[in-house]
């Protein structure tokens, strides 16, 4: 299964799985010239869950590790395949890739020799789904500066999945400044590290203009905002007390003379659970090195249900 | 299909036609005009006519009409840096150098000279004037309202009554 991930501004496909589902495929290691033998001292694939923090590149921090034993320590003499399986794996966070931070998931195949290892990465993207929530009530809230700007504006939820659509009204209650435009606008807050060392990133995802010209008192201004074509990811908070994800919404009010005034909301993104979910066949992935090119083949993954049983959570620790 | 309700329009409230017809409730004009130059020699100085006219509650008259020189705008400048939370906007230039002696014009009486200084002075109290913050300090409202600046005022802030 194929999906789109962001990375360095790029996008990249990678497989994509959910938690639960098991990861299987095919290793195979092909001798650049035939004929060599290469020594080895044991081969084995490792599914790998990671936080990385890009401040502290020497600190990955793996949530999650699972290996299996490909070979015992040997000889290759001509090309080698073989088949893996993690079986139901936990994968209990969504794959992220930030500013400041990046969360991933990936197979790594290690073929152990005497001088040095070669290693190949496959990375993997994970999403998380959620059920739509038993509890959503809107956002209605009444703000001003004291005799100058008091308006009351609305939300219809505060939890909206990535493909929903904002639907609100703003209200002028009291109007004395003289008001050129009105926006909204959401803006993501990655925020890592703890106590004193917190970075917190902002960055403005969308900018919309719900009004233009001067209200009056009395005056309903409508919102409707869709969401999927923005680049948004769920909301994260506080995944593996190593980073969090939040988003809010910003609305924005701009006089003649320039002066903003503004009111930030937090709101819930989630991904909602699709109804069905297709599997795939016969996608392959390839690698190589100096003397083998390695080969990670067709995850022949089970159809699984959406719903995927509940574990327990038995992480590996570093 | 998503329910039509959860994305429905939110139902706004009627307005009233009153609030919808009626002038706004953000009217503020303030223009400085006919600057006259007083006095001879070198005790001249000129002062500009400042005419407001608002809507405003927090100005207690809707109307005034006032004589002010560069330097009391200066004077306001300074009360609003001192007392006032907010980033004030510069004043026009005070051209020290035209009132160097041994100049071929007028110095700071120059017409063009002035009618520059007054657009940047009209721009000044418009901004300022504005700005929900200015609008509680005292300062403000004497240097409006007041035919004479009265410098040792107490400061402090102006409430809605």
């Amino acid at each position: 299964m194929a999906e789109i991930k962001t990375e360095d501004g790029k996008k990249e496909k990678h497989y994509l799985y959910l938690d639960g589902e098991t990861i299987s495929g095919k290793v195979s290691i092909k001798l650049k010239k035939a004929g060599t033998r290469l020594e080895h001292h044991g081969i084995k694939v490792e599914f790998v869950g990671q936080i990385e923090l890009y401040y502290d590149r020497g600190n990955h921090h793996e949530f999650t590790s699972l290996v299996r034993e490909l070979a015992r320590p040997g000889e290759l003499t001509s090309n080698v395949s073989y088949d893996f399986e993690f079986n139901q794996v936990e994968k209990p966070y969504e794959s992220y890739t930030g500013t400041n931070v990046r969360l991933r998931y990936f197979l790594r195949l290690t073929v152990v020799k005497r001088l040095s290892d070669l290693v190949k990465e496959q990375d993997i993207v994970v999403h998380t789904l959620s059920h739509y929530p038993d509890m959503n009530s809107s956002i209605k809230m009444e703000v001003g500066i004291e005799d100058s700007l008091h308006i009351e504006f609305e939300y219809n939820k505060s939890k909206y999945h990535l493909q929903d659509v904002i639907v609100g009204k703003i209200y002028f209650i009291l109007v004395r400044i003289k008001i050129r435009h009105m926006e909204l606008q959401i803006i993501k807050r990655e925020t890592t590290g703890i106590g004193p060392n917190t970075f917190n990133e902002n960055e403005t995802i969308a900018k919309f203009e719900i009004m233009d010209g001067a209200p009056v008192r009395g005056e309903s201004i409508p919102i409707r905002l869709f969401l999927n074509g923005y680049e948004l990811t769920p909301t994260m908070r506080d995944i593996n007390k190593k980073f969090s994800v939040r988003y809010y919404l910003n609305l924005v009010l701009v006089d003649e003379e320039d002066r903003r005034y503004f009111k930030q909301q937090e709101i819930t993104v989630f991904r909602k659970a699709d109804k069905v979910r297709k599997s795939v066949r016969n996608a392959s992935a390839k690698f190589g090195s100096q003397d083998v090119a390695a080969h990670v083949q067709s995850p022949s993954s089970d159809h699984t249900d959406a719903s995927s049983p509940r574990y327990e959570h038995n992480y590996i620790a570093d | 299909m998503a329910n039509r309700d959860a994305t429905a329009r939110i139902q706004p409230r009627k307005q009233d036609l009153e609030d919808a017809y009626a002038p706004p409730a953000n009217f503020l004009e303030i223009d400085v005009l006919n600057p006259e130059t007083h006095g001879i020699g070198n005790k001249r100085f000129t002062d500009y006519e400042l005419r407001m006219r608002t809507n405003l509650p927090i100005f207690r008259v809707k109307e005034s009409c006032v004589r002010r020189r560069y330097s009391d705008f200066e004077w306001l400048r300074g009360e609003l840096e001192r007392d006032s939370k907010i980033v004030v906007p510069p004043l026009p230039g005070k051209a020290l150098s035209r009132q160097l002696p041994f100049r071929g014009d007028d110095g700071i009486f120059e017409e063009d000279f002035i009618e520059d200084r007054r657009q940047g002075l009209e721009q000044f109290i418009n901004k300022i004037a504005g700005h929900p913050l200015a609008q509680n300090e005292k300062c403000l409202h004497i240097f409006l309202l007041e035919p004479v600046i009265d410098k040792n005022y107490v400061p402090g802030k102006v409430r809605l009554t």
